[in-house]
């Protein structure tokens, strides 16, 4: 067996493992934690490709970002708190994932074994993309040349997500004044509200008592 | 890692690295695009003024009068458009003429700078009109205003990107200022409910516009629409009007525009939108939202696929029926004046949806003329809306402006030539508005959207009708009951009203200078030296 071969296998059992984990686990946090497994073996699998800046960015902006937000708010919601599995908020989706996890899975099986790396028939219209570390410095350029305008003016969206986030973190002064139009909002607001403190208190209790 | 370097440095031999003055050994400096400055500064004026306003307010939050906010944004927004004045001439000199900037991102041709005027425009009189209302309803702050300044530059860019990528940012820094806006009013429940509506209907939107442009990249090979074009008209691209995958990209982009236009069917969020939203934020969407969402619809589909238009058309011209019948009909149905107004927008949405159908100058022209033209008129309705609707912002059934002529005369004459403007009366720009539109659909020979769009401008006649109707007759029964006070009329939207008011009319009268602008304002694809 070759070096690609041995490391897509380890690699390939670690995401699957993670995956398996992922769904199977009971705490939410050993979930997320086995999510970030599965993305760790991915991104050996993208270095064993040379795309290693698909595999930076796994881990940087997936392992590193995108969890520890699951993880934020896993811990946020309170992670003792146990959902009712039984039941089914949206009627009929269970059958209905299995039978769409079948079509996906065949559908990329019959893309891969039957028709070959082409799906629409159609040449690739881009250049190659270049080994190893190459790849790297062929996006840093383009970002920095061709796409240097789409790259500065991503700062000005950054800025209002900030202003955005700022406005709405702050709290309400006063009550809300179109409680006419909608009888019972205020009530039902407020007993929201109380419901959410309690988690909170408990969540604090909890800590204090580990 | 400096090894590393200077082996890529020797590697590529093609001229993509260029091996320029080493700043440092084994470190290669490559050849970064020029910046035409004079190009982006009309975007550049709305960010930085948007950001600095920011940073001044943080810094002297108590010390700064409301006052200052709104001179400040109707100063900045004013500035963006006398720096778009230079490159109106530049443009059409002859000799010099439309140009690429930075790298072939940013067109510069009439057509963009006229939608920056009109969107800048139309941020002057939100600014003024909101002066009044942040005040009424308590609300603090500079948001509004910075987001106001933030969104403009959103739009602006929409309306000059030569790239899908380029545009879809300044779509969704449009979008995103928007959604933060809808919410201001956080003691209206139903403020933050129109935000979140319009949060996350947006966000599927855009996630739609998205696989749109990887479709079409992945078809064309390039994100930059002068390429796209160029390859399009290639005789490797003109195969691909088979091409599904084209075909889907096209699909795909149509449903990011409809929606950021309110084109039926996928107008249902405008309506609650419109109603819950704060009503200058609601004049706002109506006027530059629309006009941004417009302009890159324009640029997208008449510019960069002109020649694939017969795939397209058929789509456009059902949107464009649709919202015209539909919004026309379903906003006679309605009771709360705001929620007219909004389904009245969806059927404007569908008259210049008439003029991006026909996929000609003539109508690239209609359109624009179309877009002035309601900027005014529209931000003018809001504005009196606005002002009715009392302190809460809630008081916007029919109802409310029962016996508003007897009360304020000037106010329900000025809603009266607003509305009329809308319904498309002779006198008003609102008639060349639709009399373009439909000669443009006429000389394309396509009858059928003509006698379409007429047949929708006398049923939405029947809504503007309505309201007029509860303006001025008043039943007896109010004598009994007491009349509502008058409102009071802030200084700076009286000055915003006057303002749409008297430019409603003067088009109306003399429309020449406009539509030679408009005419003027023809969109180009220019390829980069």
């Amino acid at each position: 067996m070759s070096v690609e071969s041995v490391v897509f296998v380890i690699a390939g059992s670690i995401c699957i493992v993670g995956a398996l984990g992922t769904v199977l686990f009971r705490n939410p946090v050993h979930n997320a934690l086995s999510l970030v497994a599965t993305l760790f073996g991915v991104a050996v699998i993208f270095i064993a490709q040379d795309a290693h800046l698909l595999a930076a960015i796994q881990v940087i902006v997936y392992a590193g970002a995108i969890v520890v937000l699951f993880l934020f708010v896993i811990m946020l919601l309170g992670v003792d708190r146990t959902e009712k599995l039984g039941i089914d908020p949206l009627g009929g989706q269970r059958p209905l994932a299995v039978v769409a996890a079948v079509a996906l899975l065949g559908l990329s099986l019959t893309v891969l074994l039957a028709v070959g790396s082409t799906v629409t028939g159609q040449e690739a219209a881009t250049g190659d993309p270049g080994e190893g570390a190459e790849n790297i410095a062929k996006l840093g350029e383009v970002l920095f040349t061709e796409y240097v305008l789409a790259f500065e003016v991503t700062a000005v969206l950054l800025t209002i997500a900030v202003v955005g986030a700022v406005m709405f973190s702050r709290q309400r002064k006063a009550d809300l004044i179109d409680e006419e139009e909608f009888p019972g909002l205020e009530a039902l607001l407020a007993e929201t509200e109380d419901e959410t403190e309690d988690d909170t208190e408990a969540e604090s209790e909890g800590v204090e008592a580990t | 890692m400096i090894g590393v370097l200077a082996r890529l440095a020797q590697d590529t031999g093609d001229g993509i690295l260029v091996p320029a003055e080493p700043i440092q050994a084994g470190v290669t400096q490559i050849a970064t695009p020029e910046i035409q400055w004079v190009a982006l500064l009309p975007h550049l004026i709305l960010v930085v003024g948007g950001i600095l306003l920011l940073t001044i307010a943080s810094l002297f939050r108590h010390r700064v009068p409301r006052w200052a906010y709104t001179i400040y944004t109707v100063a900045v927004a004013a500035g963006a458009i006398i720096a778009a004045l230079p490159l109106w001439v530049r443009v059409q000199d002859a000799e010099r003429g439309p140009f690429s900037a930075i790298a072939g991102a940013l067109g510069v041709d009439g057509f963009s700078i006229f939608i920056t005027v009109i969107i800048c425009a139309g941020v002057i009189l939100t600014a003024l009109l909101a002066d009044g209302y942040l005040k009424r309803e308590g609300i603090d702050g500079p948001e509004l205003f910075v987001l106001l300044l933030l969104a403009a530059s959103g739009g602006t860019i929409m309306a000059s990107a030569n790239d899908l990528i380029v545009l879809f940012l300044g779509l969704e820094i449009l979008s995103i200022s928007v959604y933060v806006m809808a919410a201001m009013h956080a003691r209206r429940f139903t403020s933050l409910e129109a935000g979140m509506k319009y949060f996350i209907l947006g966000a599927f939107s855009s996630a739609f516009f998205l696989y749109g442009i990887a479709l079409v990249y992945g078809a064309s090979g390039s994100t930059n629409m002068i390429r796209i074009n160029q390859y399009l008209a290639s005789p490797t691209g003109v195969v691909l009007s088979e091409n599904g995958l084209l075909l889907g990209g096209f699909a795909l982009l149509l449903v990011g525009f409809g929606f950021k236009v309110a084109a039926v069917p996928f107008h249902a969020w405008a309506p609650d939108v419109y109603q819950g939203a704060p009503t200058p934020v609601t004049a706002f969407m109506a006027s530059a939202v629309k006009a941004g969402g417009f302009a890159a619809m324009l640029r997208v589909f008449v510019l960069t696929f002109g020649t694939f238009s017969g795939d397209w058309q058929p789509v456009v011209f059902a949107l464009a029926v649709l919202s015209l019948l539909v919004g026309s009909v379903l906003a006679i149905v309605q009771t709360n004046v705001k929620r007219m107004l909004a389904y009245s927008s969806i059927a404007h949405a569908g008259f210049i949806l008439v003029g991006v159908e026909v996929a000609t100058e003539q109508g690239t022209a209609a359109a624009l003329f179309y877009l002035a033209a309601y900027t005014f008129m529209v931000v003018g309705s809001f504005a009196v809306i606005t002002v009715v609707g009392r302190k809460g912002d809630g008081h916007h059934e029919l109802s409310d402006y029962r016996g508003l002529a007897r009360r304020q005369p000037v106010l329900a004459f000025v809603f009266t030539i607003l509305l009329l403007a809308q319904a498309g009366v002779p006198f008003t720009a609102g008639f060349f508005a639709k009399f373009y539109v439909i000669s443009a659909a006429v000389d394309a020979e396509n009858y059928s959207l003509a006698i379409i769009a007429m047949v929708s401008a006398v049923i939405a006649a029947f809504l503007y009708l309505r309201i007029m109707i509860s303006m001025y007759m008043s039943t007896d029964s109010e004598a009994v009951t007491g009349e509502p006070d008058r409102v009071p009329v802030p200084l700076a939207a009286g000055i915003a009203l006057f303002v749409a008011c008297v430019v409603t009319v003067v088009i109306g009268f003399v429309p020449g200078p406009i539509t030679d602008l408009a005419n003027d304002a023809v969109p180009f694809l220019v390829q980069v030296g």
